[in-house]
Parts: C-alpha cells; structure tokens; sequence
C-alpha cells in the first residue's frame, strides 16, 4: 500500500479548471518529484493535498486513511507535512523558535498550563527546544538558532523552514518549490538535505522548477500539464518522453 | 385604524430608511474605490446637517443646504488627504482603526462646535404639522422630500458610475487599481472624488432628514453602524442592492419598536448585523469574502 | 528565562509601592484612587493585548465583557431576594451558603448574593457568552471582525442602558464592598485606600506573571507563529480556531474580573462601562503601547489611564485618544514602543516601492481562496 495514493482528484476555481482527475502514488522512503510548466496546477495539488484547499472531486488517502477535505492542522496531525513556495517563517521570532512550533503537534501544554507552569510544562518546554536544536544541527543550521527568522539569508531561510516542517517527526513531507530563489551552490546543499532526509526515514514529495534537483534526487517523477497528469515514471523514462518534451518546448529540461 | 398604524410605522421606516440607503451606498463607494471600510461615513450626515442649520441663520434654506454639502465635501476631501492618501499599501484593520479615530476626532470637533443641543432644520414645505393624506395615513411633506432626494440622488450616482467618464475611470480603478494607474488614470485623486461623493451624499440626506429626525453631534457612530449593515445586507460592494437594503432595514428597525420596548431598539437592529455576518456575510446579493472557510 | 519573568514582576511590585509612598508621603494619598482604578483597567487592556497583539484578533467591544463582570458582581449584591424567600431558587441558594444578609443605605436588611459567588457567576457568564460569541465571530476577518466585535459591544451597552433591572441610564449603585481573605475588602472606603491599592496591583501583576508565561510557553509560540503567518501556523498542527478561541475567552474573563474587582471598589457601575468610546480607548492603549508588548501595554495603560482619570484631557478625553489612534496608526501600527526609524518612515517608503516584496506574500496570485487583492495588495507583516 502507498504512502500515498492520491485518485482522481480534480479542482475548478471559476472558469480554470486547476488540476483534472489526476491520480498518482507516492511508496514510502521515496523522493517523488511533480514537475510541469507554470499554471500546471502543482501548487494546487499540493495545497489540496495539505487540506488548504478542498477538491472539488476525487479522493485522498494517507497511510490508507482518507485525508481529503481535512483542514491543515488535521493533515498535519496525520503526520503529513509541508513548506510554502515563497518562504512563510514566522516573523519576530527566532529560527529556534521557529522549529520550536514545528514541534507543536509532539508536545502537550495548553492554556492553564503555560500560564501557570507546571514542572512538567517546564520539563516539555526543555525537551523541545532540545530537540529542535537537535534538528538543526542534523540540517546544519544549529549557529543560527537565535537569529531573528526573517532577517537570515534565503538560503538558510529555507533551511530553517525545513527543519520546522521535520520538527513534527512527519512520516512524510511536501516541499512546495524548496530550490526557488537559491543560487547553485545553495541548491546541491538542498539536494544533499533532502537526501539525508530521505535516510532519516521521511518520505518527500516535492514540487520542483529546477530539472537538475529533480533529476539527481528523485526516485519517480510525475509530470502535470494544464491540470492533468502526462507522464510518471523514473526521471530517465520522462526525460524522454515526448509529450513531456514537447510541453516544455521552448523551455530549458535539463 | 391598525392599517393606519402599520402605515405610520412604514412611513417612518422609509424615511429612516433613506439615511440608511445613502450612508451604505457611500460606504460602498469608498469601499469599491480603495477598499476601505469608512467608519466616518456616518459623520458626513451629521456635518450635513449641522452645518446646514448654522449656515440657514443667515442664508436662505436651498443655499445654506448647498453650502452644507459643499463644506461636507471639502471636509470629505480632507479627511481622504490627510489620513488615506499617503498610506501605502494599509491593511484593511489598520484603516478601520484610523476611520474610527478619525470619526471620534470628527465627532468631538462638531461637539465643540455646536455642544450638544440638537438642532432641526425647518421643514422645506409646511411645518411639522402639515401633511398629506395617503392611503388613510397622514404623510409629512418632508417624508417625500427625503424619499425623492434619495432617488434622485441613486438615480444620478448609478448614472454617474455607468456613463460620465469620471464614472467609469472610478469603476476601472475600483476594479484593478494597479492597471488602471498603468492606464495613466489619475488613482489617487479619482479616490479623492469618492471621498467627496460619499460626503455630498450623505450631507444631502443628512439635510433632508434632519427636520423629522434632527440631528446631533453624536449621531453620526449609530448611522455607521447601521449604514454598514445595509452595506453587507446589500452585498459589499454592490451600491444599488445598499439601497434596496437600506429601506429594508428602516422598515424592520420601525416595526421592531412595536414588538420590543425602544431601549432595544439598538440591540435588534445589531442583532441582525451579526446574523448577516455569520450566517451569510455575502449579503444577499453579493460574493463571498467576509470568512474563512 | 524564567527568573527574568519572576524578576520583571518584583520588579514592578517594588515601583507600585515606591509610587504608594511617594503619594502618601507627599499627603497626596487620594492619587492611590485613581491608581486603583487605572490598575483595573490595565488588566483589562493586557488581556487585550494578548488578543490583539499575539492572536492578532481585534475586539472593539471588550468594554462589553468589562460590563457583563461588573454588572452581574453588582445586580447579584445589590437584588434584594428577600421578597422571594420562599421560593425554590432562593431556598436553594440559601442552603448553600451563597447569601447572606446585609444592611443597605436605608437602614434595612436585604439578603443579596454573597460576593465571592457573585464573582464566580460574573467569570462564569462573561466565560460562557466570550465562548458563544467568539465561535462565530473568529471565523470573520479584518473589518467584518472588527464590526462584529464593535456590535456586539452595542448590545451590552444597549442593554445596560435599557434594562430597568440594571438601573437602566444610572446604572447600579450601593455595590457592597468584596470581602477577599483574612479582613482585607475591596472596597471604596478612604480607610483601606492604601490596601484596596495593593489588592489592585497585586492582582494587575498575578494577572501579567500568568500571562508573561503563557506568552513564553508553547501557547505563546502558537499564538505568535498564528499571528505571524497563520497559514503556515495551521500547517505545521496549530488549531488556529481553537487558539484563537482561548485567547478571546481568556482576555474576556480578565477583562470581567477588572470589572467585578472595579465595580466593588467604585460601589457602583453604569453603562458608559460598556460603551463603543471606552472599547476605543482599550484598543488606542494596547496600539500605543506596542500590540505583543505587554509591559509597554501595560506602562502606557497606567499613565493614559490615570492622566484621562485626573481629567488631565478635560473635555477633549474623547477627542484624545481618538486622536491617539489615528497618529498610531499613521505613523507606528506596531506601537509606539515598538518604533523604529525605518518603520516611521515606512508609509513614505513604501510609495517608492514598485512593487510587493515577494517573500512577504502570502496566498498566490491564482489562488481564489486567499485574501481578495484590492488594492492595497497584501497586509504588510507588520500592518496588523
């Protein structure tokens, strides 16, 4: 049984139809890829995936429960998790703390709680931060702890919201676009993160632009275009099939 | 007699019913052009009138009415230089903060002006016991005026909006400022212009009311509250369906006064406020935008 | 971190009573009143605080859940039940101990509700109706918010105004004092000012200890995280509702409890404790003092509180703070406090901008179900 096994899910917003009965299947402990030109209706997918936005049609099923319609948090709580396209930390508060609410889903302290601070609230609050510090230094982001989010360079932003969508100890995470804005250096770092990411035993499915991440890490990739899907199979098979090639005319592939 | 009693209470709801229409159609304006909520709205009523009774002491009544409007209007402009036009890119709360000061900064100003006495102009034909037979009830003069001059005032706003090119140029910078300042359209003072057309309008109404309803230095928060609500039973956005709303609403705030003790009067009209904004914040005519999913 | 809280707060105790000297010292003693009464309302503004600045919800009638506190504290202490000695309820209550008989300010005996339980119903009500209310209103976003709070506001007002029961326009007086433990009393009498002024404080500054570890605990990063891009807060497990929710019944209670507390020690409460200006004024003080800034909160809550109290603004009280607000929002939407340079100049700066930076933007272009784009594009971060 798949991971995830995403049927016919469709979604319309106005007159575009975004995403068109597309079905794909994403095994445990792989690094699967969606790629397609702008408009493909990747985002859309993922956001549907991720209970931002509710199909219109089709189903959703993670570890073989249904997760469709389920708002974010609720997602989230099934042990699925995510990163935004364009880089959404939390502003006025630092790269640990960051991490810290990624840990929200593992850790228990309520209102009364946290206004009076019980021992074992203490002891909770201790624990996670050690376990988020712990985490940073597996992504290697460990000096940037107390760094106000917002002001860290794009590179380690992205970082940083990595370690925060692995703080809840997913079984598996979506990147939305995780390469956007970072030169080549920065994006064989990403490649090596995601990798070892991969190792630790979280399965990755992302959404990418960038053909040569797409293609050194991922184990399938699935190819959308004006809503449906065209083509899925291991990046060698898709680099040359035709339709693929011939969607992205015009458009560098490799 | 009962049928006459419904009918009084209807006439009454029309005429508090046009404030209501033309303070939700300003709301809508200024809201299609910048999408702000103006919390002041309310206040032009009330500078209309004031104003226009300071100005009848030595003025015949159609000038001091005029010049009413047209201070209103300049005051209207001002409020939109000074506070709205410089700000870049506010959040929506952040100018309904600013609005609601500016309303009580407003408020205080005709305070100090006029205190609290409240005032009236004289009715515009006959006096406050001259009135026309309808239908077995006894309508006041003034009622028609206000009625009249809200339809006219809809009627050449609608006009405005669909045919004048200063009209359609606010319609296209309603509809996508950024474009049509690509456009070459002048946005800013084209936001100016629906500051101005809210203000005139509401002091106008604010006029033609004032000698059934008076007015007050402290009327002005209760309208906007109200003129919201007409405003979101409409539809934001959607300036005729305020209207329609508007009498809608009068009517029913009337009828309420004969079912529950005038104290609470206030208490049911938001009690329907609060319906339309969790049950069905699109109005009824309008889109969806009030909630998240 | 958790001693600097413990020590911020002894802190602050130790400046109350420098201050609580220096007045009696200076034979100036009265002064300890209106300190009392700016202490009362400052919990309710830090609660407020709380909702603005970290859920970044805005409550324009938060005077309304002052109210419902003083007025139930007052109605329950002052209604003579005497008359109705015989019915079931009373009978009831009076088998529990929940009355008790007391001489009024005719010489007669009422048998009223006993404080302590009038308090417990006043936290109760104000709890149940901020749960009620706030499960709808939550749900609207920024001006739909903003009005329904404003409304809601309205309603107690009107019905504090209308309602004969409640003393209608003069509200209720004659409010007995609050017995606490072991003979303190909260009460209006000039003999236990000084003490009346330490039982403010005192709870002003339990209630900012519970909120400063609310705030550093997880509670308080999912608030600010909720706050700070809401979207990925939900993504990450947050309930946002939820959240939001707790924090709009918990600033309810503290503002009822200011209210119970203010209303013993005045004697009395009337309408104008629930009106729309007074809402205003609470939310001017929490802008001001920088929204998620609760000891700026709550140093701009004192001296605005007292100096509107002395009748320092005089008749332009109103016209004050409405002012206030407008500047704050102009010109330092994250507070005064909070104010920088930059960010003061950020409405001349922006102008020069072309167009949004795209790491501040959230939902995407093609994306209906994010914020409508009108034109002022997207709130910037710090636009709350």
């Amino acid at each position: 049984m798949a991971l995830l096994e995403v049927s016919a899910l469709s979604k319309r917003f106005g007159g575009v139809q975004a995403v068109s009965s597309v079905s794909l299947q994403v095994q445990q402990g792989m690094i699967k890829a969606i790629i397609g030109p702008n408009g493909a209706g990747k985002t859309t997918l993922f956001n549907m995936i991720s209970g931002f936005v509710p199909p219109d049609a089709g189903a959703i099923r993670f570890e073989g429960e249904a997760i469709q319609g389920s708002p974010p948090h609720r997602v989230a709580a099934r042990g699925l998790s995510r990163t935004f396209q364009h880089i959404r930390l939390f502003a006025h508060m630092t790269a640990l703390e960051n991490v810290m609410v990624g840990r929200h889903l593992r850790s228990r302290t309520g209102f009364l709680e946290g206004m009076v601070r019980l021992p074992w609230t203490r002891r909770e609050d201790e624990e996670v931060r050690e376990r988020s510090l712990e985490l940073m230094d597996f992504l290697g982001i460990a000096g940037l702890a107390e760094a106000e989010a917002t002001s860290l360079a794009y590179g380690q932003q992205r970082a940083v919201e990595l370690a925060r969508a692995l703080a809840s100890e997913p079984r598996m995470v979506l990147l939305d676009e995780p390469a956007a804005g970072l030169n080549m250096r920065e994006t064989t770092e990403l490649a090596k993160l995601i990798t070892r990411i991969r190792q630790r035993g979280v399965t990755v499915l992302l959404v990418e632009h960038d053909m040569s991440l797409v293609m050194r890490i991922s184990d399938e990739v699935a190819v959308l275009s004006y809503g449906e899907k065209i083509a899925d199979a291991d990046p060698r098979s898709v680099q040359r099939d035709e339709q693929v090639i011939r969607v992205y005319l015009g458009e560098e592939e490799c | 007699m009962l049928g006459e009693l419904l009918l009084q209470y209807l006439v009454a709801g029309l005429t508090y019913g046009t404030i209501y229409a033309v303070v939700g159609m300003g709301f809508n304006i200024i809201y299609n052009a910048t999408g702000i909520i103006n919390f002041a709205q309310g206040e032009f009523v009330m500078l209309g009138g004031m104003t226009a009774v300071s100005l009848h002491q030595v003025l015949p009544l159609p000038l001091a009415i005029l010049g009413a409007v047209a201070v209103t209007m300049a005051i209207g402009a001002l409020i939109e230089m000074a506070f709205i036009r410089w700000l870049a890119a506010p959040s929506v709360l952040r100018m309904i903060i600013i609005t609601i000061g500016v309303s009580i900064v407003v408020r205080e100003a005709a305070l100090l002006v006029w205190g609290q006495q409240v005032r009236a102009l004289p009715y515009f034909t006959g006096n406050e016991v001259t009135s026309i037979s309808m239908g077995g009830a006894r309508v006041s003069p003034q009622v028609l005026w206000a009625v009249g001059t809200t339809a006219l005032m809809v009627a050449l706003v609608t006009a405005f909006f669909r045919w004048a090119s200063w009209g359609r140029q606010m319609r296209a910078c309603a509809s996508n400022r950024v474009a049509a300042s690509l456009c070459g359209l002048p946005t800013r003072n084209l936001v100016t212009l629906a500051f101005v057309l809210s203000a005139g309008m509401g002091a106008l109404a604010g006029c033609v009311v004032s000698p059934i309803t008076y007015t007050q230095y402290g009327i002005g928060t209760g309208l906007a509250i109200k003129g919201f609500t007409v405003a979101i039973l409409g539809g934001l956005g959607n300036s005729l369906a305020s209207v329609a709303a508007g009498l809608v609403f009068g009517i029913l705030e009337s009828f309420s006064v004969s079912v529950l003790p005038t104290a609470y009067k206030d208490v049911v009209t938001i009690a329907v406020l609060l319906a339309i904004l969790f049950v069905r914040p699109s109005g009824l005519f309008g889109a969806r935008e009030a909630s998240r999913p | 971190m958790r001693s600097a809280r413990w020590f911020q707060v002894a802190l602050f105790m130790a400046a109350a009573v420098a201050v609580e000297l220096a007045a009696v010292y200076a034979g100036k003693a009265f002064l300890l009143t209106q300190l009392t009464m700016s202490a009362y309302y400052t919990l309710v503004v830090i609660g407020l605080s709380l909702l603005m600045g970290y859920a970044g919800q805005i409550s324009i009638g938060h005077a309304g859940f002052f109210a419902i506190g003083g007025y139930a504290a007052a109605a329950l202490t002052t209604w003579d039940l005497s008359g109705r000695r015989g019915g079931w309820l009373v009978s009831a209550l009076g088998a529990a101990g929940a009355l008790v008989s007391r001489p009024d300010l005719y010489g007669g005996t009422v048998l009223v509700v006993r404080p302590w339980v009038a308090f417990g119903v006043a936290v109760l009500l104000a709890l149940v109706i901020a749960f009620a209310v706030g499960i709808p209103v939550l749900r609207l976003k920024g001006h739909y918010l903003a009005m329904a709070t404003l409304g809601i506001g309205t309603i107690v007002y009107s019905i504090a105004l209308g309602t004969g029961a409640l003393g209608a326009a003069d509200g209720i007086s004659g409010v007995p004092p609050f017995p606490l433990l072991g003979g303190l009393q909260v009460g209006g009498a000039a003999s236990i000012r000084v003490a009346n002024y330490y039982i403010a404080f005192g709870l002003l500054a339990l209630g900012m200890l519970l909120l400063l570890n609310l705030v550093n605990s997880r509670v308080g990063r999912a608030l600010r995280a909720i706050h700070g891009a809401e979207e990925a807060a939900s993504a990450m497990g947050v309930d946002t509702a939820r959240f939001k929710l707790q924090t709009f019944v918990l600033s309810a209670v503290l503002a009822a409890v200011a209210g119970v507390f203010l209303t013993h020690f005045n004697g009395g409460v009337g309408p104008s404790e629930a009106s729309i200006m007074k809402s205003v004024k609470y939310v001017a003080i929490v802008a001001v003092g920088g929204m998620g800034s609760l000891w700026g909160t709550l140093t701009t809550s004192l001296v605005l509180n007292f100096l509107s109290l002395r009748g320092y603004f005089g008749t332009f009280d109103d016209a004050v703070f409405g002012l206030i607000l407008i500047a704050v929002m102009l010109f330092a939407p994250s507070g005064i406090l909070a104010l920088s340079f930059r960010r003061s100049l950020e409405p001349v700066l922006g102008r020069l901008r072309t167009a949004p930076k795209p790491a501040t933007r959230e939902g995407e272009a093609g994306d209906p179900d994010s914020m409508p784009y009108r034109l002022e594009e997207k709130p910037s971060e710090d636009g709350r």
